[in-house]
């Protein structure tokens, strides 16, 4: 099948200038219009000034993530030509302030230069000088030969209820740069937003979305976090819809009181979950092992970005994988779900309450800053098949009740305060009926209960790995997390590779990771790390070495280009 | 509904013999038993050192979970279920060393729980360190030199940080503590009661008889409502001039009262659905 045509737009300029907002509109028009979307950005942790970009990359197929060549720049600052004019491919387009304030001589005659004087145009039509990015929006969709009625439309969708005043000038900002581009370059630049015929509606959101979505759809009923990037705006999403779905949102003091007060509520009966990035976990790693000991169910989503310490905020990272399958001293059933995408963070985040509930232990999501930040489309999420599970949860008396009772699946009746039942829930070590114990008996039948949780778990509800491409290749790319995007994408240039994707990380499903590996004549492992913590995982459950090793930490993600020349480089050993 | 001894549990309290506990026991089992406080609504949570061993003494439905956590747990539960009467059973290492912070912001955001506060000036599990509320000078385990730090009042702290019920009582004073732990739960808000306790075997200072010779009761005309006034109350401390009794109150709204006007919460329900998403979905497009 000929591999269709992938384009992508960059927007750049400071911090405060509406470029991750334009960003949004011109990928929902391409998404109206019948593309497929993905979204980088790119930002540093201030609130004014500095850099931010945002790229679209785009295609009537799907896409997967972000890509090098750039096909069309809209420069809001000079800093945007200089930092990015050596990603412009030939023939590419360059829309800039023209009064002056821009000059884009340095791109060279490679590129087709659109000068529009974009604060001018702001100013006559009555509005600020935010509004210059509405202008440059108008403009690009008639140099693409977009349909200016979606432009309209969002705009439309996105002020009249809060800001309708806003409505008009954004409107006529948009008709006005898109009335200067007609003028001024009558024969526009490349058509690629033409809409194209048949498309149906899909759905454009990151991983905060998604997560929030999934927890909502879930049955969420509790959640109490600390706000920290680039989880943070999971906590607004999931507070600003909280009274419409009757579920509650604390934002604490700490991460320490978030993960106790979500144990509390859990304990309670309430559907709970906390979130936080690995700094945060770290203060939350006692209350993880409470949860463990206890058998309180909670889910925890852990959005990585590059550590230790404070590390790089706004920048992405798979460091925290070891990191989250050892937290909290001692011995505990960890479940640990890794997801590749928003799509997968959605469903992931809802398997993962009732994971928690049926086992009665903490389940950890592991998503990183380009999922929680990255938009992407899909087609509607169909949750339909989805039944809340709430384990052995008891809110009926019973005539006999042991809170710790032994059972053959590691998993005992739970109860809750207020059902009259009586029962001790004890972070130190306990007998069934949950008092105070040291005996050698209770400690060994104690600990035995709560870890074979984990088998049963495994045989019980772990899925198969998932594997794209064909089922036999010369290539098997191992990987987990945001790495899945650009690995599809490179994956488009080969049909003698595939791609293992783990998101089952604890348990692990170790006898088909087996299977797969041992198929394969080279195994490339592919992490945003330095150690290969996945590949070292893979050694220890099934005792195969991974050699050839694609790694980095610097806080960006891979683009499918240099996955490919590692491809590349692979099969030209042959 | 329970009587004392039907509070008991299978376990005898493993305290030292003589220690402030034991009144602390005796007066919550005594108000438990008056107030009709039983597994159908009442929860009791505890922090880790000697006052936590409680929860295997008080056959009421209990969470021990980590040193210094007991209260953001009270106020999780409170928030899901806000029909049960919840305890928080506490030290002073537990509360103002491990907990402070949480202490700070349960007392600013008020939820509607009790907090009673065992202060014995000492850590007595971990065999005889200071604490936060330790004197000035004091000789201890490790402090063989004399205490080089400044002791914190829990009840100064607890007004200044928003507390909206703050009492202080002598462990022994088994009658007046019952009488405060019931209108403490029955203030609609975050109720404290600084307990004052001797540690018979790592406090050679705060001894009972010391309690006993430098506590006084606040007079019948003590106005509990002003802060200003409350707050400078709170400072005493010295021969004769230790005050208990009721020393601050006032009405706000209760934390959980953010969620629901009446603070009528409760969240727990065996007919958890699938929740219908598809307005948030449709706005994504």
């Amino acid at each position: 099948m000929p591999k269709s045509k992938v384009s992508s737009i960059k927007i750049g300029g400071q911090a405060g200038q509406g470029v991750k907002t334009s960003g949004i509109y011109f990928s929902k028009i391409a998404s109206r219009s019948g593309y497929n979307i993905y979204n980088y950005i790119e930002y540093p942790s201030l609130i004014k000034g500095g850099h931010n970009v945002i790229q679209t990359t785009f295609s009537v197929d799907d896409v997967f993530s972000q890509i090098k060549e750039v096909n069309f720049l809209i420069a809001l600052d000079q800093n945007t030509i200089e930092v990015h004019k050596d990603e412009l491919i030939s023939g590419a387009g360059v829309l800039y302030e023209n009064e002056g304030k821009i000059d884009a001589s340095s791109v060279g005659d490679k590129c087709k230069l659109f000068p529009v004087p974009l604060h001018k145009i702001a100013q006559e039509v009555g509005g600020a000088e935010i509004v210059a990015n509405t202008v440059a929006m108008g403009a690009t969709v008639y140099l693409m030969g977009g349909n200016l009625q979606h432009l309209l439309d969002l705009i439309h969708e996105d002020f009249s209820k809060s800001k309708p005043e806003l409505v008009t000038i954004n409107q006529k900002a948009a008709q006005a740069g898109f009335d200067y581009a007609k003028t001024n370059f009558p024969d526009g630049f490349d058509k690629l937003l033409a809409q194209v015929a048949n498309t149906t509606p899909k759905i454009l959101l990151n991983g905060n979305e998604s997560v929030g979505l999934g927890a909502i759809a879930a049955g969420l009923q509790f959640i109490s976090m600390y706000p920290m990037s680039p989880v943070s705006n999971l906590l607004n999403f999931l507070a600003e819809n909280q009274k419409k779905y009757g579920y509650i949102v604390k934002q604490v003091e700490d991460e320490i009181s978030a993960i106790n007060m979500s144990i509390g509520a859990s304990y309670a009966g309430a559907r709970s979950m906390t979130s936080t990035s690995g700094g945060g976990f770290c203060l939350m790693t006692e209350g993880y092992g409470l949860a463990g000991m206890t058998e309180v169910p909670l889910v925890i989503v852990e959005g990585m970005r590059g550590g230790p310490a404070t590390g790089l905020p706004t920048w992405s990272e798979q460091g925290d994988l070891r990191f989250v399958l050892h937290a909290s001293q001692g011995e505990f059933p960890r479940i640990v779900l890794a997801a590749g995408d928003a799509k997968e963070a959605f469903y992931l985040t809802m398997v993962a309450f009732n994971l928690s509930e049926k086992y009665q232990t903490p389940v950890v999501v592991l998503i990183d800053k380009n999922i929680c930040d990255h938009d992407q489309t899909f087609q509607v999420f169909d949750y339909s098949a989805y039944q809340v599970n709430r384990g052995k949860l008891v809110l009926d008396k019973l005539d006999e009740y042991n809170r710790y009772a032994l059972t053959s699946d590691g998993v005992s009746p739970r109860t809750v305060p207020g059902s009259g039942n009586y029962f001790i829930t004890n972070s130190d070590e306990h007998d069934e009926e949950g008092f105070d114990s040291e005996e050698i008996s209770h400690r060994n039948s104690q600990m035995s209960k709560r870890l074979s949780k984990l088998s049963t778990c495994a045989q019980v509800d772990m899925p198969k790995p998932l594997i794209f491409g064909p089922e036999s290749a010369d290539i098997t790319i191992v990987s987990w997390g945001s790495t899945k995007g650009p690995i599809l994408e490179s994956l488009k240039n080969f049909n003698n590779v595939n791609y293992l994707h783990l998101n089952w990380i604890s348990p692990f499903p170790v006898e088909q990771v087996k299977d797969i590996l041992t198929k394969s004549k080279y195994l490339l492992d592919i992490e945003c790390n330095s150690s290969a913590q996945l590949a070292g995982l893979i050694k220890e459950h099934t005792g195969i070495d991974i050699l050839d090793r694609l790694l980095k930490n610097d806080g960006r993600p891979f683009y499918p280009e240099e996955i490919s020349a590692k491809i590349n480089s692979i099969l030209n050993r042959q | 509904m329970s009587t004392i001894s039907e509070l008991g549990t299978k376990v005898f309290p493993t305290w030292c013999p003589g220690c402030g506990n034991f009144g602390i026991w005796a007066a919550f089992k005594s108000a438990a038993a008056s107030q009709g406080w039983d597994n159908t609504n009442t929860q009791i949570t505890a922090g880790i050192g000697c006052h936590g061993h409680i929860v295997n003494f008080v056959k009421l439905n209990s969470f021990e979970g980590l040193h210094g956590r007991a209260i953001p747990v009270a106020s999780g539960i409170k928030y899901a279920n806000n029909k049960l009467n919840v305890f928080v059973f506490t030290g002073d290492g537990d509360c103002i060393g491990e907990g402070g912070n949480h202490f700070l912001h349960a007392c600013r955001r008020n939820p509607n729980i009790t907090v009673l506060l065992h202060n014995n000036n000492i850590y007595g599990l971990t065999t005889g360190q200071t604490s936060p509320t330790t004197s000035h000078g004091f000789k201890s385990k490790t402090t063989p030199f004399g205490n080089f730090d400044e002791p914190l009042s829990p009840v100064s702290l607890a007004i200044s940080s928003g507390a909206t019920f703050v009492a202080r009582c002598y462990s022994n004073d088994i009658k007046k503590l019952t009488e405060l732990m019931i209108a403490a739960n029955n203030h609609p808000g975050m109720a404290i009661i600084d307990i004052l306790q001797p540690c018979i075997t790592y406090n050679n200072e705060c001894t009972a008889s010391f309690f006993k010779e430098n506590i006084y009761d606040l007079p019948a005309d003590y106005d509990p409502t002003n802060k200003v006034a409350a707050f400078q109350k709170s400072l005493e401390w010295g021969a004769k001039q230790i005050p208990v009794g009721l020393i601050y109150k006032e009405n706000r709204p209760t934390a959980e009262q953010e969620f629901s006007e009446n603070g009528d919460v409760s969240i727990v329900t065996n007919s958890l659905k699938t929740r219908d998403i598809s307005e948030l979905l449709a706005k994504l497009k």
